[in-house]
């Protein structure tokens, strides 16, 4: 069976990754394959590092404020790239106002604070073939 | 054929994808493996391996920081545990790399290992391939954390470097057959902690102990601090030392045939096996061996002798 690559990248200047560390863990013991990318990433880095993996999904987790310029940002290299096939999507202190914005660049969802894990992998299994 | 021209021409998304399907099984990975293979050859092969914790992915991200700057391009596989329960796997070894993430001439690939045994995943090998075929002047493979008998990384590098950090055991974990044999270069990373002396004295008596015939490579213990990028230079003088040693000594070509037929012999077992299986499904004596076999009328040795026996070879 096919299994499912998943980048989960930490853009920008803030160093809290816990977010995406337990998504990330959460993601490894539900038999996804993760790669974890590390803080402070540019938009640039991800989108390298998602080419360079073959990942099926990038999971962006952002705390900074800085989502109204990252998630276009990747979205846009990604279909440069010819990537325009990954799914993207986020997670974090994003405001409610935001976020019809970002899912119009072509996030395909965003996860804030207190979202269940489950949810997460019941997304993906729905959307991931 | 998919993916084959572009990943001559050195495209990372031809590469990449092309490493996934291989790492699927696809039947279509195989045949572009097929296109790729007369490209190959032409890498140096550098293998990293040593205990979890040992620093792997820091050296890796300075050797390839030092290859960069003499001008070579660089192609990583760089193998993580999958977990046994879940099949799932944090593949981090790229966190320490990053900063060669937008090089153009740096190509990383993390793999998990999917359940395979040795160090690395069943398809290293074929990624490490179409690397080659990429045209990577170098390529880096680092093996998932090992322990003492994860050895297989020796088949497919042309350098093997060991790693060792202070701390780990005394003299006689270093006499032991496994990791340790297989060194041709062992760093002691980590050397500016209490206990580095004693590891490269314990590393350096064993290498003496192996008598070395006079003309055969003599393996080098070096003292790194990756983090500080210390050591790094000669770290990489000395892999070059030893693939020079082995081209002009004639054992490169030795050692690439004896890994050709090495892999041809695995690749007969699979495609044996499967073409066995798949000769006797439905097969009525199969059938009767097999309940034999449940109901422990019949050991599994005889049972699978007289399977063999009733194969018709005719090569």
């Amino acid at each position: 069976m096919k299994k499912v690559r998943v980048l989960i990248a930490k853009p920008g200047l803030d160093g809290h990754d816990r977010g995406a560390k337990v998504v990330a863990k959460h993601l490894q013991e539900s038999g996804y394959e993760v790669v974890y990318t590390g803080l402070h990433q540019s938009p640039e880095q991800i989108v390298a590092a998602a080419l360079q993996e073959a990942v099926d999904v990038i999971g962006i987790s952002i705390l900074s404020g800085s989502h109204n310029f990252v998630f276009p940002a990747v979205m846009d290299l990604l279909r440069e790239k010819g990537l325009g096939d990954v799914l993207v999507f986020g997670g974090g202190t994003i405001p409610e106002d935001d976020i019809p914005g970002l899912l119009a660049a072509g996030v395909k969802v965003l996860f804030r604070p207190g979202t269940p894990l489950q949810e997460i992998t019941s997304f993906l299994q729905a959307n991931v073939g | 054929m998919r993916y084959v021209e572009d990943a001559l021409k050195g495209s990372q998304l031809a590469g990449a994808r092309l490493i996934r399907l291989l790492e699927e099984g696809d039947p279509e990975g195989i045949e572009a493996l097929k296109g790729l293979y007369p490209h190959t050859g032409r890498a140096y092969l550098l293998g990293i391996t040593g205990p979890p914790g040992a620093g792997k992915s820091t050296l890796v991200d300075r050797i390839i920081g030092e290859l960069r700057s003499r001008g070579k391009t660089v192609g990583v596989v760089a193998v993580d545990p999958s977990s046994p329960f879940s099949g799932g796997a944090i593949l981090g070894d790229r966190v320490r790399m990053q900063r060669h993430a937008t090089d153009e001439g740096v190509f990383v690939r993390s793999m998990a290992t999917r359940g395979h045994l040795g160090g690395l995943s069943r398809a290293t090998g074929e990624a490490v391939l179409v690397l080659d075929a990429m045209g990577y002047d170098v390529v880096l493979v680092e093996t998932v954390g090992v322990g003492q008998d994860e050895v297989e990384v020796v088949d497919l590098a042309h350098t093997t470097a060991v790693v060792s950090l202070p701390g780990l055991g005394d003299d006689i974990q270093a006499m032991k057959a496994g990791i340790l044999e297989i060194g041709d270069v062992f760093i002691v990373n980590k050397a500016d902690k209490p206990g580095a002396d004693e590891v490269v004295k314990q590393l350096t008596v064993m290498l003496e102990m192996r008598h070395t015939p006079p003309g055969d490579w003599q393996p080098r213990v070096l003292r790194t601090v990756a983090v500080k990028s210390e050591g790094i230079p000669e770290l990489v003088d000395a892999c070059l030392a030893h693939r020079e040693h082995l081209v002009s000594s004639g054992k490169l070509s030795d050692r690439m045939a004896l890994r050709e037929v090495h892999f041809f012999r695995q690749l007969v077992k699979e495609l044996a096996a499967e073409k066995i299986f798949g000769g006797v499904e439905g097969n009525p004596d199969y059938a009767a061996l097999l309940r034999d076999l449940e109901a422990r009328r019949v050991d599994p040795y005889s049972a699978a002798e007289r399977l063999v026996a009733s194969l018709h070879c005719r090569f």
